[in-house]
Formats: structure tokens, sequence, C-alpha cells
């Protein structure tokens, strides 16, 4: 008890000096188990001693595993605990919600402080939420089935006659209209779920989701499909930044802004990701010209 | 007897003065609580950006209308397959051959089951389960089998709509005819369907009105038309503008239909009643 004690108060002590403004990494361990808050986030959470989380409904893989954010198994999961912690929040001071994008954007009161289901930052999205740093950036790719006419693209060019899909109202659609550009008009869906059926029903050739999803459709979710490739970073007229989602203005922003950098910098971030995402490196590079 | 017709046409001139007034007064009423009140909200800042936001609705709207293109053609080529499929099932489930009897079971079946499940799942069904048997393209497409499952299901409602009109020709009617020398089948085309299917004229516009919205669960199996597209600038922006914009759009044909509607229901309550009861 005694240990703990002292535990956390070190916690405490290297939580303040980082929301200080200070860079210096903490022991995010120490945390797990017991604590409320730290001095920064007091009086600014939904419900006291307690961090609110939401994510969606359901949280697919990798992001979540099993659609368990509890078990904190999956990339976003193990990101949320790891902001928790650094914010001195302890395992069982965090309680999960679940919200559609919508429910997450919608003008009302929130029930949750914060939401993390891969929501891309963006300047007009920022008129209506506020975002945190961006906790993850990712590349765009297309997944087919064997026997696509996108299957051994190298550039861009050779995707101007592929019939396309992605979910509706993200990044991955824009990436088509935008930069892509194919000749016949895209199809959307309201989730990737609808994207694979219609990929199994010849409807579409191919579809482009995030690179993490990408891996983790063909690998996993549809037999016979292959990541075809990933395009550059550069290529995208609006990067794919993933940032926490709060209401407007929430004063808790700036806390989980100081406690993300603090992840960036001692290498938890990077750790959880390679813990849980394929190696980027895998997917050839279908070049933007 | 003049003066008592004239006192009566004043006293009903008041009358409708009288209701005038009341109808103005608590529209009135209503608007200005609306408009006073409701700005007065601790959040409708917050609201009336996300949903009356001017410069999103004036960015969407090109977008929306392009994509409404879609909307109609839909509802373009599945009306009259509806109104066709739906006469002849009603026709059918009306026949009094007894050799037709197992296709009355059959249109019997049809309309409760594709009446009892949700539309989306034949749209989804349909829409993909379909085109994923095997079927190349382009007869794989969306738009064709979503376009069957919206005639599918909305002449099973239809149908019904049909059979309460023929229902509703009197039986003396189809006596008449017979005693005539008409067959039967001279019968139901010349004598029962023409007042049948005037009957239920302003029914059959409220389920177009309804069909008109439903064409955009099409949109649920792929292509982008207007409700889709609003939701696309409703998750770019985080802003729910574009859903007014294109419930705006859809006004605009609905409302016309609507009050089309009213005044068929009002002209044939004239015709077939003649008094009016204020």
């Amino acid at each position: 008890m005694r240990k703990l004690t002292i535990s956390l108060a070190i916690t405490g002590t290297l939580l303040l000096a980082a929301c200080g403004g200070s860079s210096s990494s903490s022991d995010t361990t120490a945390a797990a188990g017991a604590g409320t808050g730290n001095e920064c986030t007091s009086g600014k959470t939904l419900a006291a001693d307690t961090l609110t989380i939401g994510t969606g409904n359901p949280a697919y893989s990798p992001w979540v595993e099993n659609d368990k954010p509890e078990s904190k198994e999956g990339f976003e999961a193990a990101v949320a605990y790891a902001v928790a912690a650094e914010l001195g929040f302890g395992d069982a001071a965090v309680t999960w919600v679940r919200t559609g994008f919508d429910e997450a954007v919608q003008p009302g009161k929130k029930n949750f402080d914060f939401n993390l289901q891969q929501f891309s930052i963006n300047d007009e999205r920022k008129k209506t939420v506020s975002f945190s740093a961006s906790y993850y950036s990712t590349n765009q790719a297309v997944v087919a089935l064997a026997g696509s006419p996108a299957i051994g693209a190298t550039t861009v060019a050779d995707l101007k006659d592929v019939k396309f899909g992605a979910q509706a109202g993200t990044t991955s659609l824009e990436f088509i209209t935008n930069v892509i550009k194919p000749s016949a008009e895209p199809f959307a869906y309201d989730d990737n779920a609808g994207a694979k059926a219609a990929l199994e029903a010849k409807q579409i050739d191919a579809i482009v989701v995030d690179l993490p999803t990408a891996f983790y459709i063909a690998a996993v979710e549809l037999t016979g499909a292959s990541v075809v490739g990933q395009f550059p970073a550069s290529a995208s007229t609006t990067p794919d930044n993933f940032g926490l989602v709060f209401d407007l203005d929430n004063p808790l922003v700036s806390c989980v802004d100081t406690a993300l950098a603090v992840l960036k910098d001692n290498g938890t971030l990077a750790e959880i990701e390679k813990t849980w995402l394929s190696d980027k490196t895998n997917a050839p590079v279908i070049a933007v010209s | 007897m003049g003066t008592v017709t004239g006192r009566r046409a004043a006293y009903e001139r008041a009358r409708k003065r009288r209701s005038t007034v009341v109808a103005t007064v608590s529209s009135l009423a209503v608007v200005t609580a609306i408009v006073v009140l409701v700005p007065k909200m601790p959040r409708w800042d917050r609201v009336h950006e996300s949903f009356f936001n001017g410069e999103r609705f004036a960015n969407s709207l090109p977008r929306l209308l392009d994509a409404f293109v879609l909307d109609i053609k839909i509802f373009a080529w599945s009306m009259p397959a509806i109104v066709s499929l739906a006469l002849l099932v009603a026709v059918t489930r009306n026949s009094r051959s007894a050799a037709l009897f197992p296709l009355r079971i059959l249109t019997i079946a049809f309309t409760d089951i594709m009446r009892g499940v949700p539309i989306i799942l034949w749209i989804y069904l349909i829409g993909f389960g379909v085109p994923g048997l095997g079927i190349d393209r382009p007869w794989n497409s969306p738009l064709i089998w979503g376009s069957v499952a919206l005639v599918l299901t909305y002449s099973a409602y239809i149908a019904e709509v049909f059979r309460a009109g023929i229902e509703s020709v009197h039986e003396s009617q189809r006596a008449a005819a017979r005693s005539l020398g008409l067959s039967s089948w001279q019968t139901m085309r010349h004598v029962v369907l023409p007042q049948a299917i005037r009957r239920v004229v302003p029914p059959l516009m409220n389920d177009m009105v309804s069909l008109q919205k439903d064409v955009a669960l099409v949109s649920l199996i792929g292509p982008i038309e207007i409700l889709r597209q609003a939701g696309i600038d409703k998750s770019k922006f985080a802003n729910f503008t574009p859903y007014i914009a294109a419930a705006a759009v859809f006004l605009l044909i609905t409302i016309p239909l609507t009050r089309t509607t009213d005044w068929l229901i009002e002209r044939q309550r004239r015709r077939t009643t003649g008094t009016r009861i204020s």
C-alpha cells in the first residue's frame, strides 16, 4: 500500500511537470489500477475522478480487438489507456461509451470526455468539435480480390479504369475522387462491411481504406484479398491524421495534448503502434504523378 | 324568405371571418414562440452552426442537385414497374376462378412477406445477394438490384391499395356486367378496375411521395444519390446542414405532390358527397 502511494506521488509530480510544459518522460505504468486524474484534469472531466472515453459501435480491428476496448487490446484501446495513465487515471477510473460518428459530432452535450474512432483531423471539422494533437498518421491503400483489374497497379494511371468503392464520409472516398480520379464514379457504403460485400458481388473492383485496415481486411476478413499497394503520404490532398475528438473548446484538450506529447517523446506511441499495427513498409507504393 | 337567406349568409360570413382571425392569431403565436424562444436556448448557437449554416448550405447545394438526378432516375423507372406489378398482384388476388387458387395463395404470401420485412433488409439481400451469386457486370449493378428490391416491396404495399379499391366496387356492378354478357375478365377490365383505380388515386399518391424518399435507400448498396452525398458532406465538415439542404430539395418535389393529392381528395369528395360542413 505504501509503495503504491509513493509511486502515485512520483507519477503525480512528473505529470505536474508534464502539464507545466516540460517534456519529461514519466512512468506511465505506475498509475495503472488506481489514480483519478491529475492537477490538469481536475474538474474538467464529465464525471468527477473518471475519464469517459467514447469509441465506435462496433469498434473494429485492428483499432479495438474483439470490440472490447476495456481489454486494452487493439491500437486505439491501447492509446486510450496510455493517455489515461499519462493523465493520472488508473484503469478503474476509465469508463467506455459507444457512439456513432454522428453522435460524436452533433451539437448537443457530449457523453464522453474524448472519443477515438479514427477521426481524421481537418479544419472544417474544427468548427464543430475540438481535436487533440494527432496520435497516428496513415496512408491510403488499395485492397482488391484476385483477378481484379487493380491487381499489379504501380501507378495511379493503372487505376483509371478500376471501379472503386469506399466508406462514405471518409478520407478514403475523398482520396478516390480527388487523387485517383477514376473514369467510373465510385460507390460509397455505410461501413467497410458494405464495401466488402460489394467486392464479393463484383460490383466494384477495389476498395480504398487506411493502411492498417487494408492489412486487416486482406489478412483476416476477406479470403482472396490482397493489399495492392499504398499511396505515399504526400499524395493525399488531406493528410490522414487521426485525433481524439472533444466537445468544442473543452479545456481538457490541452491536458491530453501534453500527455500525447510525452507519449510520443518517450516512444510509448511508437511501441503501441508496433504491437498492434502491421509494418507500413510491407505494402508496395503506388506512384502518384 | 329572402331576408332569412340574407341573415344566414351574413351569419356565415361572420363565422368565417372569426375563424380566419383565430387561425391567423394562433399561427402568429406559434411562429413567434419558435422564432423568439428557440434562439434563447443555451446552446442555440451550436445548433445553428451545425444545422443552419448558410455557407455550408450554399456549398453543398450544387453537389446535392447533381446527385438528385439519380434519385429521379430510380423513381422514374421504378414507378411504372411498381404500378404494373401491384395491379397484377391485386387482380390475381381478387380473381374468382377456382383454377387460380394456388396463384391467390402465392400473392397473399408475397404481400405478407414483402411488407413484413424491413425494406433495408430487402435492399441488402437483393442488392448484394443476387449479384453475389455470380452475375457479371453490367447486370450485377446495384442500381438494377436495388430498384428490384424497391419494386418488390412497394408493389406489395400498392397491391393492397388496389385491392381495397377493387373490393370497394359494389358487387351489383359485377352482377350487372355479367348479366350483360361480359366475361369475368371483361368485367374486371371494363367495369371494376376503372372505378377502383379512380377511387385509390389519393392513397396511391401518398405512396408515391413515400417512394420518392425511399429511393434514397438504394444508396446503402453503393450508388451516391442525394442523401448519401449529404452524408458525405456532413462527415467532411462535421456539420449537418447538408441534410437540411437535401431536405429542401426533397420538399421541392414532395410539397407539390402532396398538394396535388389533397386537391384530388377534395375534388373526389365534392364529386361524391356534394355537401361540405365547415
